[in-house]
């Protein structure tokens, strides 16, 4: 088994610590509520999507440190991003907690790739995942989403 | 003889495996107390060699494994020291019990307007049941609040209790913050207040740790699961009052709770039968029966003496990492030790504590109200039972160190 310090490298320590785009946008034009039960963790997504592009997003919530800094990390890859992409990017980064993923297929991730390790941890996997599916939820204009 | 831990640990082959190619360290009975090789070979005895149904006619076979099954419940009722092995009930565990007597001795009691009174400190298998049968008859919930100790608010009592609360339905041993309550003491204050008063209590995390006596509790309803007490799961237990049990209504219907069966009625046997409809977990009743008789013979004293010192060495441990926190330091607790750490959160830390070979719970234990009641998410818990020893506590306390460190950076 690999060892999990791996995966707390200090890019998911340093997002964990200071959370990048966290908060709420009054009067947002996507939102979503994320769940997941087993653990107790929730997070809250909120958007202003203009004309296809992801113009604002910011997250709310509490969780463990792959949860918090997997949505940090989220918000900034997707932030300028056109909905289309951001989709392509769930793909991809489901592809790579999973073990599944293949930059011909999904793309560079770019940093998103530190969390690779997870996939190793499968208890761990729903932790990264969650912010990635209320994001889709939100997207689809679902309001919540769950990792159950 | 002297408590030897190391001649006890021999009976768990668990403790001494190999795992992430480490040491275990198994520091989770609360979640699940290991079995010792006598449970496991009773039960292997049953399935190889005494195997069919119970209470099934003349076979000699089903007349010996139902000698077996019973002889396990009256060694449950010795354990409890119920009046009667007939006060004994078999369930699936704690949980199945709990909504045995909220769905018939709750509903034929409790009606609109009435109060069913819990504690802040109970599992969720102690607040669901209850909190159904309250949303479906029209009754309310009324808690006992817990200090910052993490103690019941016994104070509040005479305001929590009213002339309309039918039962109060607590456990003996919090699963989180290790508190015993004083049940003897409760139920006493409790009845004298309402004297029409049904008692319940929740037993799962206390039958390990503490000799239980129903009478002297005067508790009307005792509910605990077997592998809390290093028995198989699958098997629990409710004890209740007998005449309580003779005024209920059965609850599953089926074959064996019947005496009689027409197409125009039904008439039941008495308890226990009248609760236990269809085939029994046999050989898991008949392992619980054989983990009572391991563990009686230990000295309940010296396990007491080797628990508290086990605790006492963690606690002091772990305090010293900074930013962690216990939760729950009443002075009269079992070895069960929760905490958090200011900026870590516990399955991060259950993470990096299983690649050491530590395993612990963390999460919200089945207990929100609880961790909301002390505004944390979650909660890391390690619980120590009579066969961990000094180095189990150690690498606890090293690895958090080590896992905090990292994270504090």
């Amino acid at each position: 088994m690999a060892d999990p310090r791996e995966l707390y490298q200090q890019v998911i320590l340093e997002h964990n610590k200071k959370p990048r785009n966290f908060g709420k946008i009054n009067g947002c034009t996507h939102q979503a509520e994320g769940h997941n039960p087993l653990c107790g963790d929730q997070l809250q997504l909120t958007l202003i999507v203009q004309e296809g592009i992801i113009e604002d997003i910011q997250f709310e919530g509490r969780g463990c440190a792959i949860d918090v800094s997997s949505a940090s990390l989220m918000t900034t890859a997707v932030k300028g991003k056109t909905v289309k992409d951001t989709l392509n990017l769930i793909q991809g980064f489901r592809a790579l907690v999973r073990g599944e993923w293949n930059p011909a297929t999904h793309g560079d991730l770019g940093k998103l790739v530190v969390f690779q390790g997870v996939k190793d941890l499968p208890v761990r996997v729903k932790c990264a995942v969650l912010p990635w599916a209320t994001l889709q939820s939100a997207l689809d204009g679902s309001p919540i989403a769950s990792t159950e | 003889m002297t408590y030897s831990v190391s001649r006890i640990r021999k009976d768990f082959p668990l403790l001494d495996r190999p795992f992430h190619e480490k040491p275990l360290y198994y520091l989770d009975s609360a979640v699940s107390g290991q079995m010792p090789t006598s449970v496991i070979e009773r039960m292997r005895q049953y399935e190889m060699y005494e195997h069919t149904n119970v209470h099934r006619g003349v076979s000699t076979l089903s007349q010996e494994a139902t000698d077996h099954f019973e002889m396990a419940r009256t060694t449950v009722a010795q354990f409890l020291n119920a009046s009667s092995a007939k006060e004994i009930i078999w369930t699936r565990g704690t949980t199945e019990a709990i909504n045995l007597v909220a769905q018939t001795w709750g509903r034929q009691n409790i009606k609109q307007g009435d109060a069913i009174c819990l504690t802040e400190m109970e599992h969720h298998a102690n607040i669901v049941p209850w909190q159904m049968l309250a949303q479906s008859v029209g009754a309310h919930l009324n808690i006992i609040p817990v200090d910052d100790q993490g103690e019941l608010r016994l104070d509040e009592l005479s305001k929590v209790l009213s002339p309309q609360t039918k039962i109060l339905a607590l456990t003996h041993v919090s699963n989180v913050l290790g508190t015993i309550n004083p049940i003897k003491k409760i139920i006493t204050a409790a009845k004298q207040r309402i004297p029409s008063l049904t008692v319940l209590v929740d037993g799962a995390q206390a039958v390990a740790h503490l000799p239980v006596d129903v009478r002297d509790l005067g508790a009307d309803f005792y509910t605990f699961s077997g592998h809390k007490l290093s028995g198989p799961t699958g098997i629990g237990i409710l004890y209740g009052r007998k005449a309580l049990l003779d005024a209920m209504p059965p609850w599953h219907g089926g074959g064996n709770m019947i005496l009689s069966v027409t197409w125009d009625k039904t008439t039941y046997i008495e308890a226990p039968g009248k609760f236990e409809a269809g085939t029994p977990p046999i050989a898991a009743a008949i392992g619980l029966g054989e983990a009572i008789r391991y563990l009686s013979k230990l000295d309940l004293q010296d396990v007491h003496t080797h628990e508290q010192h086990l605790l006492r060495r963690a606690s002091e441990g772990l305090k010293k990492i900074p930013g962690l926190r216990i939760l729950g330091e009443s002075a009269d607790k079992v070895s069960v030790i929760s905490f958090v750490v200011d900026g870590v959160h516990p399955h991060d830390l259950g993470t990096l504590l299983d690649h050491e070979g530590i395993v612990i719970r963390a999460g919200h234990h089945c207990a929100q109200p609880l961790m909301d009641r002390f505004q944390v998410p979650a909660a890391t818990r390690a619980s120590l039972a009579y066969y961990n020893n000094e180095s189990d506590v150690d690498a606890l306390i090293q690895a958090t160190q080590k896992s905090v460190e990292m994270f504090h950076g």
